[in-house]
């Protein structure tokens, strides 16, 4: 029960790891990713990514402006043109 | 034979060349570690990227209101070929290896009675370009300014290219940069990035139903212009990366063949100082003798 969760920018890869789920602010509203999830390309607006490392853990939030975010087989990928690490 | 003090003099010369090469060579060795690392770094995104972008273009049919980027300008006509160089030299065959791969692309074209245009990212590549292909040079992009290439400065050209393109200046372009392997190995690369080429045989696996928020239209329009810009951002962050191996390489060998010819030169040296000294004891002792 993992979903495969990358955040990329273009200076770096930021994470490439398991998670339970992330929730994603797509410019249409945010969604939810669990495993399984049916294939999704979405923009994304500025705003928070939410990473929940296992089921009901507090999640780790990442602010990410403007960008991609992909669902297939593979997982998710969120292609974030810029991101601000919370401190 | 060369006098003593003329011997002297050379072997000053050289040794202060190899102080600039080896000087040089150490600087690039500091400077390589951190652009590879920045290369590195952003390859990541781009293949990603690249993946997204040819899932996407092979789903969207293409019609009047697709993106340029993406379906071209429906001709065939105009091509641009946008060269990045270096803006210093010392560093080797870099720059002429791009070159020469820019000149049998544009020989290529110009056979097939294309018109062909330059646009130049960095000041090596200018001259040569120049004089081989006067007043062909549309357009270019002063990169003396910037020390570490940043995402920003792609977006700079990016937005450059994609206004000729409206204009109608183009009809296909064309990067060049040079992709790197290690200090040792820099390969020139040759790259179509606009249109975006469609990779065939994607679409078979890539049939599953997605879906699109907004919608394709509008996620390719957003996607396109970023996709060129990480295209040239992973050129520049390449670039850079294989400028400083090639300069520290290039200088390496730089610095030992000067080292040889120090050598040299100091064996011809106390060669020529011996045969001095040995006349000279040959004299005194002559003289003696005549007494």
């Amino acid at each position: 029960m993992a979903l495969h969760f990358e955040l990329v920018t273009p200076e770096k890869l930021l994470r490439s790891e398991e998670v339970h789920m992330v929730v994603v602010p797509g410019t249409e509203g945010d969604f939810g990713v669990l495993e399984r999830h049916a294939p999704v390309m979405s923009t994304i607006r500025d705003g928070e990514v939410k990473i929940f490392a296992s089921a009901g853990a507090t999640p780790e939030t990442v602010r990410v402006e403007g960008g991609f975010a992909e669902v297939n087989a593979e997982g998710l990928t969120i292609l974030a043109e810029k991101v601000v690490e919370e401190n | 034979m060369a006098s003593l003090k003329e011997l002297k003099g050379r072997i000053a010369s050289v040794k202060s060349t190899q102080k600039i090469t080896k000087a040089k060579q150490m600087v690039a060795a500091a400077k390589l570690r951190k652009a590879q690392a920045a290369a590195e770094a952003a390859r990541p995104y781009a293949e990603r990227l690249e993946k997204v972008m040819g899932s996407l273009a092979s789903k969207v049919s293409i019609s009047d209101s697709t993106p340029k980027l993406l379906a071209g300008t429906g001709k065939n006509e105009k091509h641009l070929l946008v060269v990045a160089t270096s803006d210093r030299g010392l560093c080797g065959a870099f720059n002429s290896n791009i070159v020469k791969d820019v000149r049998i692309k544009a020989e290529k074209l110009i056979a097939e009675g294309k018109q062909v245009e330059f646009f130049m990212i960095g000041r090596k590549g200018r001259p040569v370009i120049n004089r081989v292909y006067p007043g062909k040079i549309a357009g270019e992009f002063d990169t003396t300014e910037i020390k570490n290439p940043h995402y920003d400065d792609a977006k700079a050209i990016a937005d450059e290219l994609v206004e000729r393109l409206e204009k109608g200046e183009f009809d296909v372009a064309w990067l060049f940069y040079s992709k790197f392997k290690s200090a040792l190995l820099q390969e020139p690369q040759t790259q179509q990035i606009i249109p975006v080429p469609i990779e065939e045989g994607t679409d078979a696996k890539s049939t599953a139903a997605v879906d699109y928020e907004p919608d394709e239209e509008e996620i390719l329009s957003e996607l396109l212009p970023r996709n060129l810009t990480i295209q040239l951002f992973r050129a520049l962050l390449e670039n850079t990366a294989s400028e400083q191996g090639a300069s520290m390489t290039a200088m390496d060998n730089a610095t030992r063949n000067a080292g040889e010819l120090i050598d040299n030169l100091t064996i011809e040296y106390n060669r020529t100082r011996q045969a001095v000294i040995t006349t000279e004891l040959v004299e005194i002792i002559s003289g003696a003798e005549a007494l």
